[in-house]
This record gives C-alpha cells, structure tokens and sequence, in this order.
C-alpha cells in the first residue's frame, strides 16, 4: 500500500525545460509532425503526466528528448535545457549525450520483450550501464546488480542475474526493465506506457514499484500513459497532448475538476469509471484522431470538437493561454467554461 | 475479512427470468505434446470448471486477467472449442457436444465480436461482403434485393454509411472495423452475443463509441444478450448487469457491478478493484491499494485447492486442500471462498 | 458545453481511398531493370505470337546449299549447318520456350496450389502425407529428377512439361502450405467458422486469396528457372529434339562449329540469358510491388 499520491504538492527546483520541441518525420506523402512546439519541464522530484492518444506525438517528444530518434525521425526546432546545458546541442552519438542517457535520464519501455537484449544475460544488461556510468568493476557492479534486483522483487537474485530474458515472465521482465531504468540512480526517468501491455493487478505491483525505487533514488518521473486514471492517482502536474501539440496543461486537480480544453473535457466524459452509477451514459468523442500528415495549421482537434466556432477554422491553433489555477494553460479559443468543484 | 456482507438492494436486473443460456462444470483442457508422435504430456486447463446461468436479454461480464481462460469460456459457448467436459444449454437445448454440423444452423444465433478489428476482417473482402457473409451463409434472405436492403440496414444500425460498403478493411479506423464486426454479428439476428474485448484495442476516445452502440443496441431489442468479455473492470462494470470475476479457469465471484464495487469478498476480487485507477485525484487519494505477491500460477500446473491460495493474503490451512465452490452470500451475489461463511439470499 | 452534439451520426468519412493498383504499379516500376524486364518479356510474348509474320524463313525446313551462312541481308544472324535461318528459328524457339514455360508453370502451380492449401488448411495427416511426399521429390536435384523422368517419359514438349512440373510441384507446395499456415492463425478465419461457414468455402474464399500472392512472385520467377531447365534440358538431347526449334538445341547443334561461327550457340545463349533475367527482375519487382511491408510507403 502506499500514499504516495501527491497531487498539488509543489516539488523542488527546475532541473528540465523543453522550449518549442519540434520533431518531424519526412515520409513520402508529406511531412509528420510528431511533436510540433512542444515545451514542458520538470522540477526536481516531482511527477509530471504526459497523456494523449496513440499518435500524438507524446512518446516522440520523449524518444527526441533523449535523441533516440529512429529515420525518418529528426528533431528540427528547439531546446532541451537540463542541468544548464541544452541537451540538443550534444549530437545523438556524442559522449555527452551517452552519459546522460542511462546515466543521468533513463527510459523504461512499454515493451519489456523487446527492449532487452534477447542474447545478453540480464547481468550483462543491469551491470552494462553501471560500468559504463559509474565506472565501477566487474564485481561491484555484479553486487550492485544483485542489490537491484533485489529491490525491484526478484526472488533469489544471484542467480537470476546469468539468466537471459526469456526465461523471466513478462511482470519479471518489466521488473529488470525498472532495474535497469534506475541502476544509476538517474535524476530523470521517462516511462513510457509502462505497464500497458500488463494486467491489472501486475500493473499495479510494477507502478507502485517504479515510484517507490525512484523516490528511494530521488528522481523525478515522467509518465507517458493514455490512462487518465494512473495520472490521477500519481502525478503532480499533467500535460495533454493532441496532435502533436500540448493543449492543455495544469496541476493534477486542475485537469480533472476544471478542465478547460474540449478535448480533455470530452476525454473526462467519454472514459467508463469504477465508481460511477450504473444508467451513466458515456459521451464519445466524436470521430477518430486525425492522419498527422501535413496538418493545416488550425486547430487539429476542430473536426472533433463540440465547441468550434468559425474562427477555429480562419485563424492559426491559438497559443497556451492563461486559465485560471497555478500554471494552468489551454490552447483553445472557446475554453470550456469555468466550474466549481 | 467481511463474514456477511449487507444485503445492498440491488436493482433488478433488466430482462426476463427466461434462461438463455446455462454453463454447467464447464472444462476446457488443451493438450500439451511433445514429440514425432505427439504424446500427450500435460494439460493447459485453461477452463476448469465454470457455471454460470445467464437470463434472456441480460449482459454479463466476464472479467480477469490474461490466462484466466475468459477468451475460452466464450470461444467455447460459440463452439470455436469443443469444450473438454460440462454442459452448455442453450435456449434448453445441450449444445456442447453437437457435432459440427447440427451446429451449424445455431451459429447465426450465437455471434462473437473479436478483440482485434484489424484482424478479424478478410483484408482481401470489402465491407457490404463481409456484414453480409452471414446471411449468403445461411441463406438467409431470399433475394439480391432484400440482401441489400438487410445490408443497408445493418450498416445504419452500426453507424456506417451505407456508401462505405465496397471499401476493404484498410481504408478505415479502428473504430470503424470494430463496427464492421459488429455488423457482421449482428447480421444472422443473434440472440447471444459474445463480445471478446471488444474496446481494448481502440484508442480511448474510440471506446466510449462502441461501448455506446454495444448499448443501444441492446436498448433496441431486448431480447439481446451479451456476454461481455474484458479485462478492464470499469468497462465491464459500464456495460454488465452481472459480472463473474475469472481466476486461473474458475469464477471466484459473480454478483452484480453495484455489489462488486460495494462489497467484493473475494480477497481476488478487492485486489483486482483496488488496482484500477479512477480518473479522479481525490477518490485516487482516499483510495488504499492492495498490492498481491507474486504472479499468476501456470495453467498447466495450477495450485491443489483453491486456485489463489498461493497469493492469498487471507489464506488458510484448508485453502491448500479444498476446492472453494461459489456459494450464495447475498442477494445475487455468490462467492467461491472458504473464508466466508454462505448466507443472505 | 453543448451534449446536443451530434454523437452517433453515421460516419461517412473513411481514409482517402487508396488506389491498390496503382501504389502496385508505383512501385513496380519504381526500378529500371523492371521496366526492361517487362518490356523484354512483352516483346517475347509478341514475337512467339506473330512468329510466322516474323521468321522470313521455314525454321524447319533444311537448305544444303546455304548451310553455315555469315549474317547477311538475307539470313540475319546467318545460317546453321543443315542452312536453316537462324533468326528465324530464334523467333520459333521463343514459342517453345514460353509454351514450356508457361505449361509447366501452370501444371505444377496449380497442382502445387491445391496441395499446399490441403495440407496447410486441414493439417494432421493430409499434411504430413504430402509434404513427405514433398520432401521426397525435394530430395534430388530440381534438373536430376527432371532427367529421370524425361528419360523414363520420352522426350517431346508435353513430356518436358510433365518432367519439370513434377520436379517443380514441391517448392510450390510447400511456398503454399506456409502461407496456409500462416493466414489459418488469422482471427478472420476464426470469424468465419463462428459465422457458420464450411472449410471448404473458408479455404477457397479466404485463405487462398490471403495465401496466393507469395505463389505469383515465385511463378514469375520459375517461369525464367523452367525456361533455363527446358534449355538444358534440350541441350543435353533429351529436351525438345531437333528439328524442333528449341532454344537449348540450338545452341547444343552450334556448339560443333563454335570456332568459325559461334553465333550459331551465342544467339540461342543470349536469348535464353535475357528471358530467364527479365523474369527475375520482374519476379523481384513483384516481390517488393506485393510485399505488405512495403504498403503505404509510397
């Protein structure tokens, strides 16, 4: 069990800031716009959510962040500004950037089968990184290894350590996945979906997981999801993203009791909840998310919307504005109107 | 641990107290083999004993985590198995060990809608042909015209524009191919439909559309039944009047959405709840998680007694032996646990 | 906000539709020796139609008086040493060579087809009975059971196409019975079951159509490899014998004054190289034109 629900707490001092983020891929019908003038940032020990659809370009602003990026992926416009140092100016391949991924800022995947190493042994995998980061010996890391794998529920560690990850089940996996992610005690982690592909109650073991061996090394998370119910529950402050854009963002109480933006409103009404009473009808959003390929510059969710007016379609996606509540944005010419609690 | 639960009034369930369909002991087994000559070496027991009635015009849901044997349960009601011993009636009539082609005439009046709408339609077939394979099957209809004009109508039913039909499965949505099927199950007028995570692989703006017409649709005839298969409780708790809590191929729980989110007894069914999220940080804030030990026993060599025990946190000396079976302990609310003592109903 | 918003109007809208055919032809032709290849398998095609309109000469018919001729006006590419017209023989031997072809082809693709969709569809014992079967003819030699049979057969067109079909039928076969396998696990086969239709409508309505395009690439290609087979065949003497006029015997016959007149063997050569790498390249372009991977790429 834990409390570790902490919506509204302000964290520590800013450690990351992401400034007007653009990533495109150039495909042979036009050009993507993953991310299209994405900025966020993240304070020391807080936990930021980033939640949006299949497509909207919430894991390519993460994969951009830690120029991972695969072709035709390319990072065109802006700054990743972490520790005083614009990450953007290391190329993907430099040492700097090497020392921070896994060392500084680490990812965990939603696919814990496939971002393993199926010909590696999970000791190879886990001490890897720590020779590579902190520079320790063969057997320190091997006790270091050990000790994580420990921490993250892995019974008889030693000797789970020289076996290859597919003699471990997909929950176990994830697991060496949270090892990894955290073996060098990073400043930064970026989940990306991390449990999607998990049930129900191992999703919960692992998330719970995930946040307690984070705060034991204290960093600060990044939680990429489209599940609006594990943002409630673990983060601070949510940006939702659309398109390619973040339409909205706020402290966690502000996205969910005064939500400003028709999207994230229609998103609230449209998803099924455990404790509502039965006869509750779901609104939809009407339509499908749209083909991301050469958008106009509108509004991207104005075929969608059940506020649009004629100005959405003449005039450019507006910018962030002010809404009310601290820090909270929307990009929206016809914000929904403010309520009460 | 709750020994009587209270007696929570639940709201009649809709639909008539005709039985459509009743599950007894059913079992599905599927071998294991090895060799040249495929000697038989185990067992999956993917399905290991369930029973469950299901009145006309009801929807239940069966919820559970992947390899608790859902998908199988509902595979085998519309014989896509053959279930390895139990009893299905349906509609009074024993239908678990009909051969094939005895079958056959049953099939347009039991339909399942699958989890993947990309791949459960014929990407090389447009859509008018698939929605309209069931009735060509069957010969359902008698002329090209009312071909068409049952075609046109299910297409209407479904939310698709008639003009749509002679496009192929890749030039639509997720959405749109998940109402495809459900045209396509629709099509031989079923009176049971089984709905295999119909929503799970749709993006969540999508989901709340199907949920939505899985519903009216069942508003528009009453006599529509579904079995609604998920591992996403709150959807099943949205769409069921009865829901059944799977574990390891036996049902632990089955009472009705109002109940289970009220009162789960089953320590199974409190972690299961505990672990979903509810989009709304305050209730999140208030809200304990239980989280269990461990990982799902294999199916192959599942635990003597009951099937949980091994991540019990209530369990006892006896759950290592005994073979819980679901007793009445409320009204519509039955609970196969040792620790609880029968009563109510 | 307004929840009188239009919620379960119907949708209308689908993605643009997508022109199967042409993205096929896109990018089949995207590559240049495509192009080649299916303007040089075009022009085969015409010149063994309109052979008689083509050959000047009887391609059969012996002329003692001017055997062994250097290309001139008249003979174009000269004469053999019974003083038959080379080009014209040529023209006549793009005949046999597609009659072959496409003969054996369509014999041991169709047969080949129908084995791998049984043995693939409905698995156990009708499957391990044809691919041991299979996996007996596979044992020897594509060209070595082909001249086993032709010598058990007799030599002549149809037994040519008997021999390299049979030699053929397993690769086929076995080409189906995967892709059987593989679409069989399709949940759209399972729909059809739970829709009430037999196997049999299921297995020739929707798992050959599923199953058959890897079967086209592999046509165009054998098509090139059979061609080459029947030109060895009659090269050896056991094929297609003279006077026929087949490719392989051409340049088997020439092969005796390749010193003074090595047109005689090279014309037939050539020829046989330019067809059987036309349909390679052809057969490659479709690989890439049907492979899904591929769609929507461009």
């Amino acid at each position: 069990m834990s409390d570790q629900t902490t919506c509204g707490v302000p964290a520590g001092e800013e450690m990351l800031r992401v400034k007007d983020l653009e990533t495109q891929f150039r495909v042979d019908e036009g050009v993507v716009r993953a991310v299209n003038g994405v900025s966020y940032s993240l304070r020391e020990r807080e936990i930021i959510g980033i939640v949006g659809e299949s497509g909207c370009g919430k894991s390519v602003s993460q994969l951009s962040i830690m120029q991972l990026l695969q072709r035709p992926g390319k990072i065109v416009g802006g700054e990743v500004w972490f520790e005083g140092q614009n990450l953007l100016e290391y190329g993907p391949k430099s040492a700097e950037m090497r020392a921070i991924r896994g060392g500084k800022i680490s990812m965990i995947f939603q696919e814990p089968m496939t971002s393993l190493n199926p010909v590696l042994t999970i000791g190879r995998q886990l001490t890897e990184s720590l020779e590579l980061h902190l520079g320790m010996n063969k057997k320190e890391a091997r006790a270091r290894a050990t000790q994580l794998l420990d921490l993250v529920g892995i019974p008889s560690p030693a000797s789970r350590l020289d076996d290859y990850p597919h003699q471990f089940s997909g929950g176990m996996r994830q697991r060496v996945m949270i090892a990894i992610g955290v073996a060098c005690q990073p400043k930064m982690v970026i989940a990306d979906e991390p449990t999607t592909a998990l049930d129900c109650t191992t999703q919960a073991q692992l998330l719970e997981l995930m946040l307690s061996t984070i705060d034991a090394c204290k960093g600060s998370l990044v939680l990429v999801t489209h599940n609006l119910g594990v943002v409630a529950r673990y983060s601070q402050r949510i940006y939702i993203m659309y398109a390619g854009k973040i339409v909205e963002q706020g402290l966690c109480r502000d996205i969910f009791y005064r939500p400003r933006h028709p999207y994230t409103v229609g998103l609230l009404k449209s998803v099924p909840r455990l404790d509502e009473v039965r006869g509750h009808r779901l609104v939809p959003i009407v339509g499908t998310p749209p083909n991301l390929i050469d958008l106009p510059p509108t509004c991207a969710f104005y075929p969608r919307c059940s506020e649009r007016t004629e100005r959405c379609l003449t005039e450019p996606w507006p910018d962030l504005t002010a809404a009310d509540g601290e820090g909270h944005l929307v990009r929206c010419y016809n914000p929904a109107e403010r309520t009460g609690e | 641990m709750t020994s009587l639960p209270n007696v929570a009034q639940a709201p009649a369930a809709t639909g008539s107290d005709e039985t459509i369909l009743e599950v007894q002991d059913l079992k599905m087994y599927f071998p294991i083999t090895r060799g040249l000559l495929k000697r038989r070496v185990g067992d999956i027991k993917a399905v290991d004993g369930v029973s469950f009635k299901l009145r006309k015009g009801e929807t239940l849901g069966l919820v559970g985590e992947s390899g608790c044997g859902k998908t199988t349960v509902g595979r085998c009601l519309c014989r896509l198995y053959k279930p390895t011993a139990g009893q299905i009636w349906f509609n009074g009539k024993e239908i678990s060990s009909l051969p094939e082609k005895e079958f056959r005439p049953l099939r347009s009046d039991i339909s399942i809608i699958f989890q993947d709408p990309y791949g459960s339609l014929d990407p090389r077939q447009t859509a008018g042909s698939i929605v309209g394979e069931p009735l060509r099957i069957h010969k359902l209809v008698k002329s090209k015209a009312e071909y068409n004009e049952r075609l046109e109508s299910l297409f209407a039913k479904v939310g698709l524009a008639s003009n749509l039909m002679p496009r192929y499965p890749h030039e639509f949505s997720g959405g749109q191919r998940q109402r495809i099927g459900i045209a396509r199950a629709l099509a031989g007028d079923p009176s049971l439909i089984i709905c295999d995570e119909p929503v799970s692989a749709l993006d969540v703006s999508i989901q709340a559309q199907i949920i939505n017409l899985l519903m009216d649709l069942r508003e528009g005839q009453s006599e529509l039944t579904y079995i609604f298969i998920a591992h996403d409780l709150s959807v099943v708790k949205h769409i069921s009047d009865r829901i059944a809590v799977m574990y390891l191929g036996r049902i632990l729980e089955i009472t009705t959405p109002e109940e289970l989110y009220a009162n789960p007894i089953h320590p199974y069914t409190r972690a299961l709840l505990s672990a979903v999220c509810v989009p709304d940080p305050d209730i999140e804030a208030s809200r304990a998680r239980i989280v269990l030990e461990g990982e799902v026993p294999s199916p192959v060599n599942p635990p003597a007694g009951c099937s949980f025990h091994t991540r019990c946190p209530d369990a006892m000396p006896a759950c290592r032996t005994t073979v819980p079976t679901l007793k009445q302990v409320g009204n519509d609310h039955e609970v196969a646990c040792l620790a609880v003592t029968p009563g109510g109903g | 906000m307004s929840e009188v918003f239009v919620m379960d109007a119907p949708e209308t809208v689908a993605a643009p539709r997508v022109s199967e055919w042409k993205r096929f032809l896109k990018i089949l032709f995207q590559r240049k020796l495509v192009v080649f290849g299916v303007f040089v398998l075009l022009c085969l095609v015409l010149v063994a139609i309109f052979a008689p309109l083509i050959a000047q000469y009887d391609p059969y018919k012996n002329d003692m008086a001017h055997s062994l001729q250097s290309p001139s006006s008249q003979h174009w590419l000269g004469t053999d040493n019974l003083g038959r017209d080379v080009f014209s023989r040529l023209v006549y031997g793009a005949r046999t060579a597609l009659e072959v072809g496409f003969g054996t082809v369509a014999f041991a693709a169709i047969l080949g087809v129908i084995l791998g969709l049984l043995a693939g569809f409905l698995g156990g014992w009708t499957n391990a009975i044809i691919m041991r079967a299979m996996d007996t003819l596979m044992a020897f030699p594509m060209i070595v059971l082909a001249l086993l049979l032709v010598a058990v057969l007799g030599a002549g067109i149809q037994n040519v196409i008997i021999a390299l079909g049979v030699a053929t039928v397993p690769g086929y076969t076995r080409l189906m019975c995967g892709t059987t396998l593989s679409v069989r696990e399709n949940e759209y086969i399972l729909a059809q079951r739970a829709i009430g239709a037999k196997s049999l409508r299921t297995m020739v309505r929707h798992v050959l159509p599923n199953a058959i395009q890897p079967v086209i690439v592999l046509v165009t290609t054998m098509l090139g490899n059979v061609i080459l087979a029947e030109a060895s065949l009659s090269f050896l003497g056991i094929g297609i014998k003279p006077p026929g006029a087949a490719w392989g015997s051409m340049a088997s016959a020439g092969f005796r004054d390749l010193g003074t007149h090595p047109l005689l063997s090279f014309a037939p050569a050539l020829a046989i190289m330019l067809v059987v790498f036309a349909f390679n390249m052809v057969g490659d372009g479709l690989r890439d034109a049907l492979d899904p991977k591929l769609r929507g790429k461009l």
